[in-house]
């Protein structure tokens, strides 16, 4: 055990402070101020209190609160037996649901809805369906529970990608041991597996609460606007910035997703998940039987169905001349892609720039803010991964116009404002999406153990090396991970971008899609962009897979076939 | 769609052509090479008018910013060291808070040959620090699959969606979140009068499907059928029907016609290629670009008209076009954030409980018709009473002592109370009194 920190942790620890305060907390705080200004400039807790006595408020509350719960449950109920299967058994199609299980997270704005409702909605392809076939039609998008539907569909990917980076670091030899002691199938899933990959789905879960908890892009789609996150953008929109109540709910979103982390946190607390040997390289992956392949299909088809069925939805809409009151499209055509090459090639080369370069930025800060947290004594770690988590619950458009207003000024070398240029865009975009890249890698390093950093250290290895050397490759599934689910949720972001992107030269896709979203004679442009920023992530996506696969069973014993 | 983009292609030709050369020829020695210029407006409204400038003034680029109204304002607001050139959006309240802020300029125009008032509304800014370039009306909009699916009448009037074969068919923006809706709904209310109008809007509540938390949310489902019923400004629909979808646009006969606007930025660093850009959109050969099918905006200069298709509205020649309502924009400011807050609290955060009790009512009501009694239509009538009141007086709405609670952003006027304070006793009051309405109308039910 270190009991004083080093130089480089200190380093590291500042560094990483600065960035948080210099691209979060100062912006942020800037905007925020207002929550506890009373009228004469003063401070003052009179708009808390009057938040409490404000029945929509608490009421909003706890829908909020519902919707978030529920979501984390129908979310498992949909990830945790597609993890089980992609970690623990020989499965065609691994690739295919690994590649495909993170789309849902990357739903265009506007295009996604737009689709989700021609799908799902009240008169969408389903009911219309339904109508002409039995008669009656089902409220798939009414309401909280409709949120709780769409959320669930949309974010369950969390709980996916790092329960099944979980799965695959829980050793083999732990499993071994739990079969001689007579466990057998599903007794060692619940005994020993599960448990020991808690860490990964806990990740995921909190993950997927919070988001919930804070998002509004999904109950402003549904018209729900008895939820906190939508009030408080709806009050900072609509009565203006200089409104005091939007910022009141935003602090309380905030203090309720840090707390919601802690929790997680506390559940994992006093045991221990790091296993030691490394050589196992996760479970050993077992042939299906016939029946148990026929059963994997049967679960797998129907539910990858329905989580890409706003995907379908997006790809007819990019297709389609006239959809209006059909179940399908009047008729096809390829027109839209020709008008969105032709009109806005650079949305696709400046997402791939802004949001690969975030995703980096976010897997080196959201390892080190993980390897400080768990690994080091230093003081104030613990503010560090909160202060990095609060992220999520700052709505884009605070976050954009606090970076306005504290960069605007600082000029760039040819005269451009830095918070206007593409830099800080990418900066903002690492700012809003670290909180995922931080759980996946927290998660990551809590499976790896210590003793084989000690190993490396009493080798004579520094810190840094043993970092680059041992931890970083023990954890390359869990920094796949993390990469993917921030770099596909930047590609899609759209709040922040829409303050802060100034040129269309300069815009990334989402931006874009915004743009051509805004007509009725855009919608088909508009989806075809959309089809295209679903196409590069799944590209992306997929060669994470196959960069994380291959770190995989290159430290895999014999026991699986495609290692050398 | 293909034959759309054709004819744009020939109407711009024609627009060069038509003449502009020796003015450019002048002007452009002093034209900055690029303009910049901040808009709410769709890439299909901007392109054209871009394309058509760029044409007129070759040394000159147009960089087009789009953004939402209020992420425009609020980026104005942030980079008053290097500001935009121009905004250029439909809401005229969102060139008011800009203006309040000293935040436009005062560019020499020349606005010769049009009309100073269209349709009983001042064409651009008394201190010309904006300019309208265009009018829209508002009106409904509906699908016609979707109407003729569900067997429901087309509507003509706001006060055919009270009608219960409505229910659950009709969609409009929340007035706080679009200031397109906020203008409808502040036109009802001087139209028909304070509690008359809001008498017609609880009413028309009661049949809505959505309350959407965007302007173009509710063109956007009506286009998709999912719902049938659309209340939006003219240009929705009329640009959606060119587009191909099945829709139609109807202007009610209380309805007002408002400018779309175009303003210099105060400190902007191109003044004058800004300048130009105003006065090409005021121009004869900026007016064409309106009749475009993807941007249909009804001009402002009355001889552009000549070209336009054939059913297309035209303010100068139909009296009835807005004329009905003198709209009265002091009274509009003074109650404006009140206005949205007020609906917000009474429609759009209780739809649920309003559209139930409505429910209860009209059922009630079809009950009576079968087997009418006394008992049942005072009980009805005692629900209907409670769900077509509200619960501030007119004078209480322009009040400045209770209106400028709602302006936190506005410290020099006194306030009585706290916004918060306001709003909580609103939404107890709606929720109660709803829920008394609801109880009234399902007894009336029973009532025999």
């Amino acid at each position: 055990m270190r009991t004083e920190a080093s130089p480089i942790q200190v380093v590291a620890a500042l560094l990483v402070a600065a960035f948080l305060l210099a691209f979060l907390i100062v912006p942020v705080g800037r905007v925020f101020v207002v929550a506890f200004q009373a009228g004469d400039g003063g401070f003052t807790l009179v708009h808390f209190a009057d938040f409490f006595r404000t029945s929509l408020f608490i009421e909003s509350f706890w829908n909020s609160l519902y919707v978030a719960s529920m979501s984390v449950v129908f979310a498992s109920l949909i990830a945790v037996p597609l993890a089980v299967i992609l970690a623990r058994y020989r499965f065609p199609g691994t690739a295919l649901i690994t590649t495909l299980g993170v789309l849902p997270l990357v739903m265009p704005p506007f295009v996604g809805a737009v689709a989700m409702q021609l799908v799902f909605g009240r008169n969408g392809t389903v009911n219309l369906l339904l109508m002409d076939w039995f008669g009656f039609r089902l409220e798939l998008m009414e309401g909280l529970n409709g949120v709780i539907f769409v959320q669930s569909l949309h974010y369950f990917p969390f709980i996916l990608m790092n329960l099944t980076a979980s799965l695959s670091n829980v050793d083999i030899s732990m499993e071994e041991a739990g079969q001689n002691l007579g466990a057998k199938n599903f007794t060692l899933l619940r005994r020993i597996v599960l448990p020991l990959a808690l860490p990964g789905y806990l990740a995921g879960a909190s993950l997927v609460f919070v988001k919930v908890f804070d998002d509004l892009a999904t109950p402003l789609l549904l018209n729900v606007t008895n939820m906190l996150a939508p009030q408080a953008y709806l009050r900072v929109t609509s009565v203006g910035l200089g409104d005091p109540m939007g910022y009141v709910i935003s602090v309380i979103l905030v203090v309720v997703s840090v707390a919601a982390m802690g929790l997680a946190a506390l559940l994992l607390r006093g045991r221990d998940y790091a296993t030691q040997q490394r050589g196992g390289g996760g479970l050993g992956r077992r042939e299906l039987t016939r029946r148990g392949l026929i059963l994997c299909w049967c679960f797998v088809v129907p539910v990858l169905f329905l989580v890409l069925a706003p995907h379908f939805g997006i790809l007819l809409l990019s297709l389609a001349t006239i959809w209006s009151f059909s179940p399908l499209p009047d008729a096809f055509t390829l027109q839209h892609y020709g008008t969105v090459l032709q009109e806005t090639p650079q949305f696709i080369t400046n997402t791939l720039l802004y949001c690969g370069l975030a995703g980096l930025i976010d897997v080196v800060i959201g390892v080190t803010i993980a390897w400080l947290v768990l690994r080091t004594k230093l003081p104030g770690r613990k503010l560090l991964d909160m202060a990095a988590m609060s992220a999520l619950a700052v709505p884009g458009l605070v976050l954009g116009i606090g970076i306005l207003r504290t960069y605007f000024d600082v000029k760039l070398w040819d005269g451009a404002s830095l918070a206007t240029s593409w830099i800080m865009l990418t900066i903002v975009l690492a700012v809003r999406r670290l909180p995922y890249a931080l759980r996946a890698s927290t998660a990551a390093l809590q499976q790896v153990h210590r003793s084989l950093e000690e190993a490396a250290e009493n080798m004579g290895a520094g810190k840094v090396t043993t970092l680059r050397r041992i931890v970083v490759p023990l954890m390359a599934g869990g920094l796949a991970a993390a990469f993917v689910t921030s770099f596909a949720t930047a590609a899609v972001e759209l709040s922040a971008t829409l303050v802060l992107a100034t040129r269309d030269v300069d815009a990334p896709l989402s931006y874009g899609i915004y743009i051509y979203m805004q007509s009725a004679a855009g919608r088909g442009p508009g989806a075809a962009l959309g089809v295209i920023a679903v196409l590069v992530v799944a590209i992306c996506t997929f060669a994470a897979h196959r960069f994380a696969e291959r770190e995989r069973s290159r430290r895999t014993r014999s026991s699986d076939p495609r290692a050398e | 769609m293909h034959i759309a983009a054709t004819s744009r292609r020939g109407l711009l030709a024609g627009g060069a052509a038509l003449g502009l050369a020796p003015q450019s020829v002048r002007a452009q020695a002093a034209l900055e090479p690029r303009v910049v210029i901040v808009t709410s407006f769709s890439r299909d409204v901007t392109t054209p008018f871009v394309q058509a400038f760029e044409r007129a003034h070759p040394g000159t680029r147009v960089e087009v910013q789009n953004r939402n109204t209020t992420a425009a304002v609020a980026f104005i607001r942030e980079t008053r060291s290097a500001p935009p050139d121009l905004m250029w959006a439909s809401a005229p309240d969102a060139f008011e808070v800009l203006k309040a802020g000293n935040l436009l300029a005062r560019p020499q125009i020349d606005t010769s040959g049009i009309p100073e008032r269209i349709g009983g509304q001042p064409t651009h800014d008394a201190d010309g620090r904006y300019f309208g370039f265009a009018v829209s009306g508002y009106g409904i909009m509906y699908n016609t699959r979707y109407i003729r699916a569900n067997r429901l009448p087309a509507p003509r009037e706001w006060a055919d969606l009270k009608n219960p074969v409505y229910q659950n068919h009709i969609g409009i923006s929340a007035p706080s979140r679009s200031g397109t809706t906020h203008l409808t709904i502040e036109t009802i209310l001087q139209g028909e009068g304070w509690a008359p109008g809001w008498a017609l809007l609880l009413e028309i509540a009661g049949n809505y499907a959505q309350v959407s938390d965007r302007s173009f949310g509710v063109p956007d489902a009506v286009n998709s059928g999912q719902y049938g019923i659309g209340i939006v400004i003219d240009f929705f629909g009329l640009s959606a029907k060119a587009s191909g979808f099945p829709v139609e646009f109807v202007y009610p006969t209380v309805t007002t016609l408002v400018p779309a606007n175009i303003g210099v930025i105060e400190g902007a660093s191109n003044p004058n290629a800004a300048r130009a850009f105003v006065q090409f959109l005021l121009s004869p050969e900026g007016q064409a670009v309106l009749l475009n099918p993807r941007v249909m905006r009804l001009p402002v200069r009355p001889e552009t008209y000549a070209n336009a298709p054939a059913d297309f509205p035209n303010p100068f020649t139909n009296p009835n076009l807005g004329a009905r309502v003198r709209f009265d924009s002091a009274v509009s400011e003074s109650r404006y954030e009140l206005l949205n807050s007020l609906f917000d609290r009474l429609i759009t955060f209780r739809l649920r409980e309003l559209t139930d009790a409505w429910k209860a009512v009209h059922a009630a009501e079809a009950a009576l018709a079968r087997r009418d009694n006394a008992e049942g239509r005072r009980l009805v009538a005692e629900a209907r009473a409670k769900l077509t009141a509200v619960p501030v007086t007119e004078q209480q709405a322009s009040d400045p002592a209770i209106a400028g609670a709602f302006r936190a952003t506005r410290p020099d006027r006194p306030a009585a109370g706290r916004q918060a304070e306001y709003e909580e006793q609103w939404d107890r009051y709606a929720v109660a009194t709803f829920g008394e309405a609801r109880q009234l109308a399902e007894r009336a039910q029973r009532a025999r």
